[in-house]
């Protein structure tokens, strides 16, 4: 009963705030904070060359999926992807728009940003306090000819939800059978130590604050604020820096077509070029939909933004899917996209 | 005969009818607020009613908070409210004080209007704002002038180390307790001026017309009049304080474990609401935060009782 109720004041909280852009025809979704600000830059260059509004709320992936499960939002966003068993239940299918990644951020005096080596194992042991000091043995055997201070690790973590703790965990489960069994994957996990800060803002301030300190934003995040961040090993064995090339060579070497559910997590992916804790963003939208209209203009915007957005992501440090990945979603459209049995938009 | 007949005029053709529809309004009013409350005593209880069931007075009782593994204990989010709140309290009250017998005894007339003007506008400052300068301005500063020089100043394991032991980076219970205090401040001090204006004058000259010193016209007659008041500023502090979230959220360090020093990072409940809620997926995880709403309803109705029966209890 009260989740009824909780979702009828959000329902009434959406309609409220998306009566008046309704009106206009406009496109509502809601999720995701990561790729917020790419979905708004699209949305306004959109605008202006269609008419036609995007009204974004970003609320987090975990609201997004709450969302358009309620029915209140045209599409629901998460960093998350949905099993395919949950999509089925719920009658949902989903698809990538845009990747990021993960980055661990140091603040460790002497050390320039990318001169600091770690693998997947190491770094788990690290964020669950068994690793305490930065000249611990093991980080010195992979930073040979690098000054480490004596200093004790200070781990910073978020404290809220979100979907680059889940990409952030994942990874470290993949990496480090103990994390898996002992911490898990998930979005808010119970952290064995550290302290959390508020949103990429929140770590990145308490990184910036303590020395000795490490934590993780997403690349976009320690781009703009000149993080130090750190060269991760990944499965080639190479140590690879955070940038739009390795993202893109992580997802290149994606099984996307063999993925029920497009069920996708580019973690850990081969080739020497991929960063290890990439990303993608999804967009969730019912198969059958109600409103035919309105699930075209869902399918439309994003074709749109398939074709004429990638420039404008690159600029904001988002990287583009590679054009087979978009050809293979424009395709599953056609089949899982669907009102009164036939496809409500054909992407051409 | 003229007032009777003036009274009509104000008060309509009939004036009981007139009365009659004030006390239902009155009424009304009183009934639906109670109302209100009820419901939300209600529906906490009945959204948060999974959580109690599965982990019982556990969840009162552990600090395991684990998404995860899906097992909910509250006491660390509890205990970090009860002790910032508290803080926060003794922190501010002196200092409101101070402020509000500052500006009605000794500050001269002129700056003492916008004193207090400045002071009620702190007030209004969003509660984001504080947060934001808490984490990026007060917490740095704490940091290396007060909590590291603690910290090196303490010998190995004497109780001072295990006090003031946590991360140097101004990110704790204490600093949030700063925080709130300065957020409840001025509305204290603000109320605890209004309350000293009441005060008449006669009552305040007389005193002085008997020789007394400013201090003791202040401990002798003001705070004795306004005691009553206290509380209610007391209450209105304590309320504030307990359910500030933005603020500390970003501010505390936001780790679930129970704290064990006063530079530890803990939690609140209000922070550990809004850091999750958003991204609660399972059931059992908005059960266990719903729970923890109802608890904080009861956490602050139980020491607003207390604080009452405390301060209240004295005729002055």
């Amino acid at each position: 009963m009260f989740k009824k109720f909780a979702g009828a004041i959000g329902a009434a909280v959406i309609l409220a705030s998306t009566a008046s852009a309704a009106m206009a025809g406009a496109i509502s979704g809601a999720g995701a904070t990561f790729p917020a600000p790419l979905y708004a830059k699209w949305a306004e260059v959109y605008k202006a060359s269609t008419g036609i509004g995007l009204n974004y709320q970003a609320i987090g992936s975990g609201g997004g999926i709450k969302q358009i499960k309620a029915k209140t939002v045209d599409f629901g966003a998460s960093d998350k992807p949905l099993k395919p068993e949950e999509l089925a239940a719920s009658g949902l299918y989903q698809f990538p728009t845009v990747m990021g990644g993960v980055v661990p951020i140091v603040n460790l005096p002497g050390v320039q940003p990318g001169q600091l080596k770690l693998s997947g194992a190491l770094l788990a042991d690290i964020f669950m306090g068994r690793v305490l000091k930065w000249n611990d043995p093991r980080i010195v055997a992979l930073n040979k000819g690098v000054k480490l201070p004596p200093l004790p690790i200070t781990v910073v973590h978020r404290s809220d939800g979100s979907g680059t703790s889940f990409l952030f965990t994942s990874y470290l489960a993949m990496k480090n059978p103990t994390w898996a069994s002992k911490v898990g994957a998930s979005d808010a996990v119970s952290w064995p130590t550290g302290i959390g800060g508020k949103g990429n803002d929140g770590v990145s301030a308490f990184v910036k604050q303590t020395m000795g300190s490490i934590g993780y934003v997403e690349y976009a995040y320690a781009k703009q604020n000149k993080a130090s961040f750190v060269l991760l090993q990944n499965k080639a064995g190479k140590f690879v820096a955070p940038a739009a090339a390795n993202f893109a060579a992580a997802a290149a070497g994606a099984q996307w077509a063999k993925a029920p559910g497009n069920y996708v997590l580019l973690l850990d992916q081969p080739g020497v070029q991929s960063w290890p804790i990439t990303g993608a963003s999804f967009i969730l939208v019912y198969r059958n939909q109600a409103d035919a209209a309105a699930g075209a203009s869902v399918l439309k915007f994003f074709d749109w933004a398939y074709k004429a957005g990638d420039a404008t992501a690159a600029q904001l440090d988002y990287v583009a899917l590679p054009a087979p990945v978009k050809a293979l979603v424009r395709k599953q459209w056609l089949a899982n996209v669907k009102a009164g049995g036939k496809p409500v938009y054909v992407a051409r | 005969m003229a007032s009777a007949a003036s009274d009509t005029a104000r008060f309509g053709p009939s004036r009981s009818t007139g009365e009659a529809i004030f006390q239902a309004a009155c009424l009304g009013a009183a009934t639906m607020l109670l109302v209100t409350l009820g419901g939300v005593v209600v529906s906490l209880a009945i959204g948060g009613w999974p959580a109690f069931a599965e982990f019982g007075l556990g969840f009162l009782t552990s600090s395991e908070w684990n998404p995860v593994t899906e097992v909910y204990g509250a006491a660390g989010p509890i205990v970090g409210t009860l002790i910032t709140a508290f803080l926060a309290l003794v922190m501010a009250l002196p200092l409101a004080l101070g402020v509000a017998v500052f500006l009605v005894e000794f500050c001269p007339r002129t700056i003492a209007q916008p004193v207090a003007i400045a002071v009620e506008l702190l007030a209004g400052i969003p509660s984001i704002v504080y947060g934001m300068w808490g984490l990026f301005v007060l917490a740095p500063w704490f940091a290396e002038h007060v909590q590291l020089p603690l910290i090196m100043e303490a010998e190995p394991g004497s109780w001072q180390e295990s006090l003031f032991s946590g991360i140097p980076n101004g990110a704790n219970i204490f600093t949030a307790s700063v925080i709130l205090a300065i957020m409840i401040l001025p509305y204290m001090a603000a109320v605890f001026r209004e309350l000293f204006m009441t005060v008449p004058a006669q009552l305040r000259e007389a005193a002085y017309g008997l020789g007394c010193t400013p201090f003791e016209v202040v401990r002798s007659v003001i705070i004795p009049y306004v005691r009553r008041g206290v509380v209610g500023v007391v209450m209105l502090g304590l309320g504030r304080a307990l359910g500030e979230t933005m603020a500390v959220t970003f501010i505390i360090g936001n780790a679930h474990g129970f704290p064990d020093s006063i530079f530890a990072s803990g939690s609140t409940i209000a922070s550990t609401i809004a850091n999750e809620f958003a991204e609660a997926t399972s059931d059992m995880h908005s059960a266990a935060l719903v729970a923890l709403g109802l608890v904080l309803f009861f956490i602050t109705f139980g020491v607003l009782a207390i604080a009452r029966a405390l301060l209240g209890g004295q005729k002055y």
